[in-house]
């Protein structure tokens, strides 16, 4: 079980060396290592540390590395655990905009599956609510009511999904990747002992194990993975923001709505949420922006911000920055884009006075279309931009915004 | 107060490369590094032992080349430094890691407070943290960028949201995933550098730290990967010429034929 170099295949070619994102590949000399082979001298050597990522096998067109997995036998009775759930984030008695997009998506899978699509939605007077999601095509809303639920807090949420999927037994499970999506998903599947994948961008159902294919970034999206989760129920994943379209609404469609309540049932409470505060900087969210203009270290000072907030409230979007502004006190760490501050897909990204450093591009790369405004023609940023304009961001910015109102009237 | 950081040894992603003939990583040299948010994360419980006073361990699991990251953890101030090490502990997603952090968390006694740094940036789960505490059966809040109240008993903190930010408080022991805004790391002094570079380090095993075998590694993991692959390549698109109207002009129109204006 774990890796092996297989001795009689390899050919010390090292094209696995440079793929592993730890650097513990090594070649040496057969004969050091005393694998002597009639035709190749040197041979790959794999060092300690290894934690069988996998990043290894794509460029191995010889099949000279395996990775070893025990036999394993299913932990539950796979059989028992049928539909596929979604996670209906509400704020204030409003289901998010993600949720409608997993339903979007959950619908696709739970058709191929031939399951049923539900939704779980905790909270307080949600009945209006619960017509909403009817109408969007999910089979069935839990609705579970009860002032403990009235706000996410992680312990009742967790008490309540986790008694919810034991006695329904779900297939799979979705959920926003938002700030409540994550540590609750990460909590319920933990409980569960379940398999969780955070962030996928894609979800797709095996044709022949049925098994859901979860296929997410990593290395900051250098590398691509399709995880699995073949022998624990529910298979878990979190999706982020605006990576599926919305499900549409549809008047005439028929759903069942079971409505529970939680008063007099004993849940736990361990943390008070004593206030919310709203940020006042902001008045467009950065994670739910479908235009996001942003300004990096070439801004100069905090003072010439106002370009780039004009032009965002010229086009109704929201203001990013880059590290280099927030270290600096420019702007507030909320509108802090990239490794680690925000990850972004707005429609468009327009990057003002930014180099494009990786750390940068990891948070917003998968903009659909990205602008470039810098001065260097060597910047790393016009590798990426679907549109670059060299230039002095001084000059570009107020003109851009300028022909902008012209056009938009 | 007995305060717990956990940190992880990441690639440095600066290096990380793809070579456009094989469509492969490329790691040019091998820098490892100290996990961004970790570095917030063992800077706070230093704040919290100036405050309140107590001792600092922090503890990461990894193989034997993450010693490095604790070295530079103590060189910072921590006062003592585990690495939970083992070939057992290979191939582990987060579900294994959660469990086996938190038995060597267990292995250390009582505590008041573990810190962790809001997520890994290699692999960008943010699952950790909220496993341990699960495992530990204590409360979590994540994302938090200031501590406002601590005492023996209980602690008071702002979390982070989309929109703005909530004020949450719970009683310890308990558990915090911490954001970036929440405080600046120190730079390790020329003395702690000389005491980390003599410390000890203990190092566990998955004997030392009695876990169940069926936990741990590969055989504790739910999720395996199937696949990696490389994404192609974002490319870039063309540059618009002209004096600063003209390119204006012409970027309007893109994105108005593009329908997003």
């Amino acid at each position: 079980m774990g890796i092996k170099i297989v001795e009689d295949k390899c050919t010390g070619c090292s094209l696995c060396v440079k793929a592993c994102p730890f650097g513990l590949i090594k070649i040496v000399s057969r004969e050091e290592v005393g694998k002597p082979h009639p035709k190749y001298k040197k041979i790959a050597v794999i060092g300690e540390g290894c934690n069988l990522c996998g990043a290894c096998l794509e460029p191995c067109s010889l099949e000279a590395i395996l990775i070893e997995r025990e036999e394993e036998k299913p932990r539950v009775d796979i059989s028992q655990y049928k539909g596929v759930w979604v996670f209906a984030e509400q704020k204030k008695g409003e289901i998010q905009g993600v949720a409608y997009e997993l339903l979007g998506e959950g619908r696709k899978l739970a058709d191929q599956l031939g399951e049923k699509l539900s939704c779980v939605l905790l909270g307080e007077g949600m009945d209006g609510a619960a017509k909403e999601l009817i109408a969007c095509g999910v089979d069935r809303v839990y609705q579970i009511e009860g002032a403990i639920l009235k706000n996410f807090q992680d312990d009742p949420y967790t008490d309540v999904l986790t008694d919810l999927i034991q006695k329904e037994k779900p297939e799979i499970v979705l959920m926003g990747a938002t700030v409540i999506g994550r540590s609750f998903a990460s909590r319920v599947a933990a409980r569960l002992g379940t398999g969780l994948t955070a962030d996928c961008t894609e979800l797709a159902i095996d044709p022949n194990t049925r098994q859901l294919l979860q296929t997410r970034p990593a290395f900051g999206g250098n590398i691509m993975a399709t995880i699995t989760t073949p022998y624990n129920r529910p298979q878990m994943a979190t999706v982020r923001h605006k990576v599926f379209k919305k499900a549409v609404k549809q008047g005439n469609r028929r759903g069942e709505v079971i409505k529970e309540n939680v008063e007099g049932k004993k849940l736990s409470l361990r943390a008070k949420l004593l206030d919310m505060v709203q940020d006042l900087t902001q008045t467009v969210n950065l994670a739910d922006a479908d235009i996001i203009v942003s300004g990096g270290r070439g801004l100069g000072g905090p003072e010439n911000f106002h370009i780039i907030e004009e032009l965002a409230r010229t086009l109704g979007g929201a203001v990013g920055a880059s590290r280099a502004a927030v270290d600096a006190g420019w702007m507030p760490y909320s509108h802090q884009v990239g490794q680690t501050g925000r990850t972004v897909c707005p429609k468009i990204y327009i990057a003002c006075g930014i180099s494009g450093a990786i750390q940068h591009l990891v948070g917003m790369q998968s903009s659909d279309i990205i602008v470039a405004i810098n001065k260097d023609p060597n910047a790393p940023i016009f590798k990426v931009a679907t549109y670059g304009i060299e230039g002095d961001l001084f000059q570009v910015v107020p003109a851009l915004t300028k022909r902008l109102k012209e056009v938009l009237g | 107060m007995n305060f717990i950081v956990c940190i992880k040894q990441v690639p440095g992603t600066t290096e990380i490369k793809i070579d456009p003939k094989t469509n492969t990583l490329i790691r040019e040299g091998v820098e490892s590094i100290v996990n961004p948010f970790d570095t917030y994360a063992i800077e706070e419980s230093l704040r919290l032992k100036e405050r309140i006073g107590g001792k600092v361990t922090v503890i990461s699991m990894g193989p034997p080349q993450a010693e490095s990251v604790l070295r530079e953890a103590l060189s910072m101030g921590c006062d003592e430094a585990i690495l939970l090490t083992d070939r057992a502990f290979a191939g582990s997603d987060t579900l294994a890691t959660s469990y086996t952090l938190a038995c060597g968390i267990r292995k250390i006694g009582e505590f008041g407070l573990v810190i962790c740094g809001k997520q890994a940036i290699d692999g960008d789960t943010a699952q950790v943290g909220p496993g341990i505490a699960e495992k530990l059966g204590i409360p979590a809040i994540t994302y938090v960028k200031k501590i406002e109240e601590i005492n023996e008993t209980r602690i008071r903190v702002e979390r982070m949201m989309e929109e703005g930010y909530e004020v949450i408080e719970t009683g310890l022991p308990a558990l915090i995933t911490v954001v970036k805004e929440i405080n600046e790391p120190r730079l390790p002094s020329l003395k702690g550098m000389v005491r980390a570079k003599k410390a000890e380090i203990h190092m566990w095993n998955a004997s030392d730290i009695a876990c169940e075998k069926s936990k741990i590694g590969q055989a504790g993991s739910p999720t395996i990967v199937n696949k990696i692959f490389t994404p192609l390549p974002r490319k870039g698109g063309e540059i618009i010429l002209g004096d600063p109207e003209e390119q204006a002009q012409k970027l309007v129109e893109k994105l108005r034929q593009a329908k997003v204006v």
